[in-house]
């Protein structure tokens, strides 16, 4: 090409090497979620062999309790009574505690599953600090950049929450998240590493879009844990009472719930963590962004359909916070809310990044 | 439910009536639910029910969901805040939608009657619902801990240790209950009674709710702020060539949009001059290809002459996106866009100068690739006007179609239109500059017409058809666009903004917990100490907290072992 010669910038070369590996870990990490998250269902199709094997354990415990306390007694000669130990079936404290502590249930896919996800992760994390360091900036200036550190921050906190929390009952719907978004990334948005228009060269990027990803990652987690809840919930009143319909009536068949903690746990834990989301959000989303736009635009806020969207999903949020304390509307219509904020972030993050113009759109000139 | 503690109760604020966090204690303390009662007969009574209504937790809530479905349109239909431009197209494109959402405001939606009624609304209810807690909360703060329940192994933790008989007698055994609370940061009031027995009652944690309140009225503060500094703000912009400077004064506005209580006085008189524009791009090469992202923007730079006033010394500085340049006692210039302004000048028939100068076009894309719209009312003996593209690198496409490939100024044509006739300059109606509406105008020069379109290098002059005149381009300027804000309230509503976050966090994560421990003598005659623990609020480590002081209760205390474990 003939055109004009080149005009140095001020900004420093693309490390070239350095983004191939990049591209290449990420497409490592994806694989290997791939498999994590085939390893999840395997578990949870497997369910009641865990549950099976758990109530065998129990029984062989029971066994050996009682046949202690024959001899301690003294009184051989009623075998009888150990043989018809019947197996006991599992309670629901044997299976999961509804502090979501350890208690010991055995189910090894998805401890190899929790493995993978971990190795997974590690060439993520590498991928996605590789791609800043290459580009020498924040790797957080695109939808595939955004969506795939969403993806690593989502499964680091599990991964963290996973050491002294056992949410293992989460691990297929929180990877298949981790996934899709992954895919989505690849699929929808894939984006060349370069670098970045004037209006994103800014250290706040660094702060508002990094809380705005943790949010969305802690998020993503009380979504699924408030869905589960609503199931749970259903599942425990058709366990009560007599179940209604085939859906109930299958619930209360469905084995893998039962290694769901209940439903009232389920909800104070997304509380705990939606409290933290929501304090991310605040911070981030809402007041850094208005600082920053502020300082690139010229107004704090200008009603953008980006910042409608940040706008409507702290109020949702804040409308949760609000029906926790609500008589009436603890438990499922709150935990309904947090699923509607839910809803609106990937709706930010979807419709609105692709059919609302606005300066938010990530390309083009600023005008 | 209890009958013992009818005569107790205390009063409650409206707006805790439907809150649940308050069931809890209110069951401890054997208080019936406090149900929203019916409204009383009267004028003065429905006000009160309509008050109360307004400010409960439950209205509350509702005003927030309508709040966040009421925000949703805003997204979806242009909003005139943001592109009045936009909503006028709208409107003309959906003739028979577009004036009925008109009327609903649908294209004014952040400052419709409607949207306002929801706020507005929700912030009495706020104020309505702060205010008797602040009173609530303050009484707390100054009056002892809540006195003893009876029962105390209703509430959510509770423990009982029986002490050896050669340890401590209740009185002694109170006194120091009353330390292990105060160490763990409690605050502490000791009841006696006469035969040396009694109780503790404890609370801490006082300042989440402290927390809550400067949360809510922080809101307040953003809100009367959020309003104030859009009465006083003004906001305007300027397009300024090379070479030109801006002095601030109405006059000098391209655009100017004033707040309500904008005053001319409040203009500082600063100036600006433009001195020279610079565009850097990505010029990076991978294996000696151009890289994926060749020819993006990465850098403008304005370097400008600033003169913060008549007495004050000019001064060379950048202007910068993200870098906006602060002057007038608090106006700030932000650099938004850029493009180049071909200097062109158009002859009439009569071979007299009809126009001459910079011309700012419009960048559609990142390479350039801009609009550029002429007007020349003053040619005679017709009016002229030119339509057409200006590209900073042209390239022919081959099937007579040229295109900028390149951002910079590489092989810079103009690409234009022709037309005669009345632009309709001269009826006094307010005409967009960067638009000339052709549909009475008589074509001269385009791609279909006889004459062919007009294009143009640098230096190249076209003798239009006729002998109507002449259009010459002569070379190329750079422009800036730059916006001047001015809001006092930016800082003020920061300043809250972070106090309502503070708030939170104190609010969401601080924990406010009552303990209560009652000391009495069994009929072993050994002290017996009971407690009982109550969060106000959520809290999740009430049970860590129950073992803490039990704990500590173990080590001041020796206890006999438990026959019969009292823990719920
Ligand atoms: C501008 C609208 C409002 C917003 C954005 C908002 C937001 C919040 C948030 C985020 C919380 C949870 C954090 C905390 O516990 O401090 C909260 C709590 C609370 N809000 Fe609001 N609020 C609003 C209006 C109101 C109104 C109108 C009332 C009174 C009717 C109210 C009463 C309360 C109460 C009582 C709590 C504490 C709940 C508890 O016991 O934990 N708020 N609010």
């Amino acid at each position: 090409m003939n055109v004009v010669a080149p005009l140095s910038a001020h900004l420093p070369q693309i490390n070239v090497q350095l983004a191939e590996y990049s591209e290449l870990f990420m497409l490592i990490s994806a694989f290997i979620y791939t498999l994590a998250f085939i390893l999840f269902t395997v578990d949870t199709v497997r369910s009641s062999a865990t549950i099976r094997r758990v109530e065998a354990e129990l029984s062989a415990e029971q066994q050996q309790e009682r046949s202690r306390q024959l001899v301690g007694a003294g009184t051989p000669g009623h075998d009888d009574d150990i043989a018809s130990a019947s197996p006991a079936s599992a309670s629901a404290a044997d299976l999961v505690d509804d502090d979501l502590a350890y208690v010991g249930t055995s189910r090894p896919f998805a401890n190899v599953a929790v493995a993978l996800t971990a190795v997974a992760a590690a060439a993520h994390a590498f991928a996605v600090v590789s791609r800043g360091v290459a580009a020498a900036r924040w790797p957080l200036a695109n939808m595939f950049e955004f969506l795939t550190a969403a993806a690593l921050v989502v499964s680091v906190v599990f991964l963290v929450v996973l050491i002294r929390r056992d949410l293992r009952f989460l691990g297929i719907f929180v990877i298949g998240l981790v996934v899709t978004m992954m895919a989505g990334a690849t699929i929808g948005f894939p984006t060349p590493i370069g670098h970045v228009q004037p209006a994103l060269q800014s250290p706040w990027i660094a702060i508002h879009v990094t809380l705005a990803v943790l949010a969305m990652a802690v998020f993503t987690l009380t979504f699924a844990m408030n869905v589960l809840q609503l199931v749970q919930a259903r599942r425990e009143r058709a366990l009560n009472g007599a179940p209604k319909g085939g859906f109930e009536r299958g619930l209360t068949k469905a084995q893998f719930m039962r290694l769901v903690p209940s439903a009232f746990s389920l909800e104070s834990w997304a509380y705990r963590l939606n409290a933290v989301g929501f304090v991310f959000w605040t911070l981030g989303p809402l007041i850094t962004g208005a600082i920053w736009a502020n300082e690139s635009w010229g107004r704090y806020w200008g009603w953008d359909p980006k910042e409608v969207w940040t706008f409507v999903i702290w109020v949702v949020y804040a409308g949760y916070l609000h029906a926790r304390a609500t008589r009436g509307w603890t438990g499922n219509r709150a935990a309904w809310l947090s699923i509607i904020g839910f809803i609106c972030i990937i709706i930010n993050y979807t419709v609105v990044n692709m059919w609302f113009p606005g300066l938010h759109s990530y390309a083009g000139l600023p005008e | 439910m209890s009958t013992e503690n009818n005569t107790t109760t205390e009063v409650q604020p409206s707006a805790h009536r439907d809150n649940a966090r308050e069931d809890a204690l209110n069951d401890a303390q054997g208080l019936s639910k406090n149900e929203v009662t019916a409204p009383a007969l009267g004028l003065k009574g429905m006000l009160r029910w309509a008050w109360t209504q307004l400010t409960s937790m439950r209205t509350a809530l509702m005003l927030l969901l309508l709040l966040a479905i009421a925000a949703v349109p805003g997204s979806i239909f242009p909003q005139r805040v943001q592109d009045s431009f936009a909503v006028q197209t709208y409107i003309e494109d959906n003739p028979t939608l577009g004036p009925v959402l008109d009327f609903f405001q649908m294209f004014d939606v952040y400052s419709s009657v409607w949207f306002s009624a929801i706020y507005i609304l929700l912030f009495i209810s706020l104020i309505g619902c702060i205010i008797p807690r602040a009173r609530k909360h303050y009484q707390q703060m100054i009056s002892p801990p809540p006195r003893t329940p009876r029962r105390l192994q209703r509430l959510p933790e509770y423990g009982a240790l029986e002490l050896d008989s050669e340890g401590p007698d209740p009185a002694t055994a109170l006194t120091d209950a009353g330390a292990v609370l105060k160490k763990r940061r409690y605050r502490v009031d000791i009841r006696r009674n006469d035969d040396g027995t009694g109780s503790v009652g404890a609370e801490k944690g006082y300042l989440r709710e402290i927390g809550n309140i400067v949360f809510h009225v922080s809101l307040v503060g953003v809100l009367i702020f959020v309003a104030a500094g859009a009465m006083f703000s003004y906001r305007g912009q300027k397009v300024m060539i090379e070479d030109e400077a801006f002095v601030n004064a109405l006059v000098a506005y391209d655009n100017f949009y004033p707040g309500t209580w904008f005053q001319e006085e409040n203009l500082e008189p600063f100036s600006i001059r433009l001195d020279s524009f610079e565009r850097a791009f990505d010029r990076q090469l991978f294996d000696g290809e151009p890289n994926p992202n060749y020819g993006q923007a990465l850098d403008f730079t304005a370097d400008v002459t600033i003169q913060d006033g008549p007495d004050a010394e000019p001064e060379q500085t950048e202007l910068k996106v993200n870098h906006p340049l602060s002057l007038g006692g608090g106006a700030q210039i932000y650099l938004v866009g850029n493009g180049y302004a071909p200097v062109i000048t158009v002859r009439d028939g009569d071979g007299e100068v009809a126009f001459s100068g910079p011309v700012i076009t419009r960048p559609d894309d990142p390479l350039y690739t801009s609009m550029a719209v002429i007007k020349a009312p003053d040619a005679a003996p017709e009016q002229l006007g030119f339509v057409g593209l200006f590209l900073p690198t042209a390239h022919d496409t081959g099937d007579g179609l040229a295109i900028s490939i390149d951002p910079e100024l590489g092989n810079p044509e103009l690409h234009l239109n022709s037309y005669a006739g009345d632009l309709g300059l001269d009826e006094g109606v307010p005409q967009n500059v960067y638009v000339l509406d052709t549909e009475d105008l008589t074509e001269l020069n385009s791609r279909d017409s006889e004459a062919g379109a007009i294009t143009l290098g640098i230096g190249e002059t076209h003798e239009l058809p006729d002998g109507l005149g002449s259009v010459e381009f002569e070379e190329v300027q750079d422009y800036i666009a730059i916006d001047i804000h001015y809001n006092p309230g930016t800082t003020a509503i920061l300043i809250f903004a972070l106090t309502a976050t503070a708030g939170l966090i104190t609010s969401l994560f601080l924990r406010r917990r009552r303990a209560w421990v009652t000391v009495e003598q069994n009929e072993h005659g050994r002290t017996l100490v009971t407690y009982g623990l109550l969060a106000r609020g959520e809290d999740f480590r009430l049970r860590d907290e129950n073992i803490a002081l039990r704990t500590q209760f173990e080590k001041t205390w020796p206890v006999r072992p438990p026959e019969e474990n009292n823990e719920s």
